[in-house]
């Protein structure tokens, strides 16, 4: 199997996500979009950790699981305060720190 | 280190990947475009479980296991009381995207010709499984007379070289746990 399946893939995945975090209004599809990008990038580290030969890529992945779960905890424990002050989770509202 | 996935060149393999992946792009490119918020968790549900098949593919059964319990099982929970919590209507939704979403399709595009591009000047045509050899042991790594199983070696590394880093995992957990109960916390 060709080392540039994964990479492509994991490429695809990252755009789509990027594109998702630019398009999307509501709080909770950006963070499900950055989801998709750790996601992606996890895919790369197994992937390399299977050329090299080294564990060390299936450990890093399993940091980057780990800091995911605590980012998406606290990514949604905001969307909840914020939504509970101002009725809305739409992100372009949030505009108090507009120059 | 001995893999339970890996002997050369494999056709089934690769068809695998190739169903999988296809799966993979449908539902991300659902997850990213759909008018219905819980159309998307359940979308991005079958991303996680595909990345999971793609890494029991790869050789990372404890990855795998990993990513289904902790995505699939937690954070999926999480995203879908996020959901119920946060919006009261069902069904389609207006005011999803941007006003300017279309913004993200050209740095989307560029960003994976770029990429694209990088990945197959460096890893045109290198095999994935350069350093296995024919009994399906991968590398240098192991106890010389007896070889590790992945999980093992995991484990070994987590434990040894890698403490120091697994500690602050650990402090970051926790202070993300108590980070969240203070944030959502009614008082």
């Amino acid at each position: 199997m060709l080392a540039a399946n994964f990479l492509l893939l994991a490429a695809l995945l990252f755009c789509i996500g990027v594109y998702g975090v630019i398009a999307r209004r509501n709080a909770v599809m950006v963070l499900m979009s950055i989801e998709l990008i750790l996601n992606s990038v996890n895919l790369n580290l197994i992937a390399f950790a299977l050329m090299q030969g080294s564990i060390d890529g299936h450990i890093f992945a399993l940091f980057v699981i780990a800091i995911a779960a605590a980012e998406v905890g606290v990514g949604l424990a905001m969307v909840l305060l914020i939504y509970r002050n101002r009725k809305s989770i739409s992100l372009d509202e949030l505009s108090e720190l507009k120059g | 280190m001995i893999l339970l996935a890996a002997d050369g060149v494999n056709v089934a393999q690769n068809i695998g990947f190739g169903i999988i992946a296809v799966f993979m792009i449908v539902a991300a490119l659902n997850v990213v475009t759909t008018k219905n918020v819980v159309h998307a968790a359940l979308s991005l549900a079958l991303v996680l479980a595909g990345m999971a098949a793609q890494y029991i593919l790869a050789a990372a059964e404890f990855v795998a296991v990993s990513q289904v319990m902790v995505y699939i099982g937690a954070v999926m929970v999480l995203f879908l009381f996020g959901i119920m919590l946060t919006r009261a209507q069902i069904g389609k939704e207006v005011g999803l995207n941007n006003p300017t979403w279309y913004a993200g399709i050209p740095v989307a595009v560029i960003l994976f010709g770029l990429l694209g591009w990088v990945v197959l000047d460096a890893y045109d045509d290198s095999s994935l499984f350069a350093n296995v050899n024919d009994d399906g042991i991968i590398g240098e790594l192991g106890v010389e007379g007896q070889q590790e199983t992945v999980t093992q070696a995991i484990s070994d590394g987590v434990l040894s070289i890698y403490l120091v880093p697994f500690f602050g995992m650990t402090f970051v957990l926790l202070a993300a746990a108590i980070g969240a109960i203070v944030l959502a916390r009614k008082d």
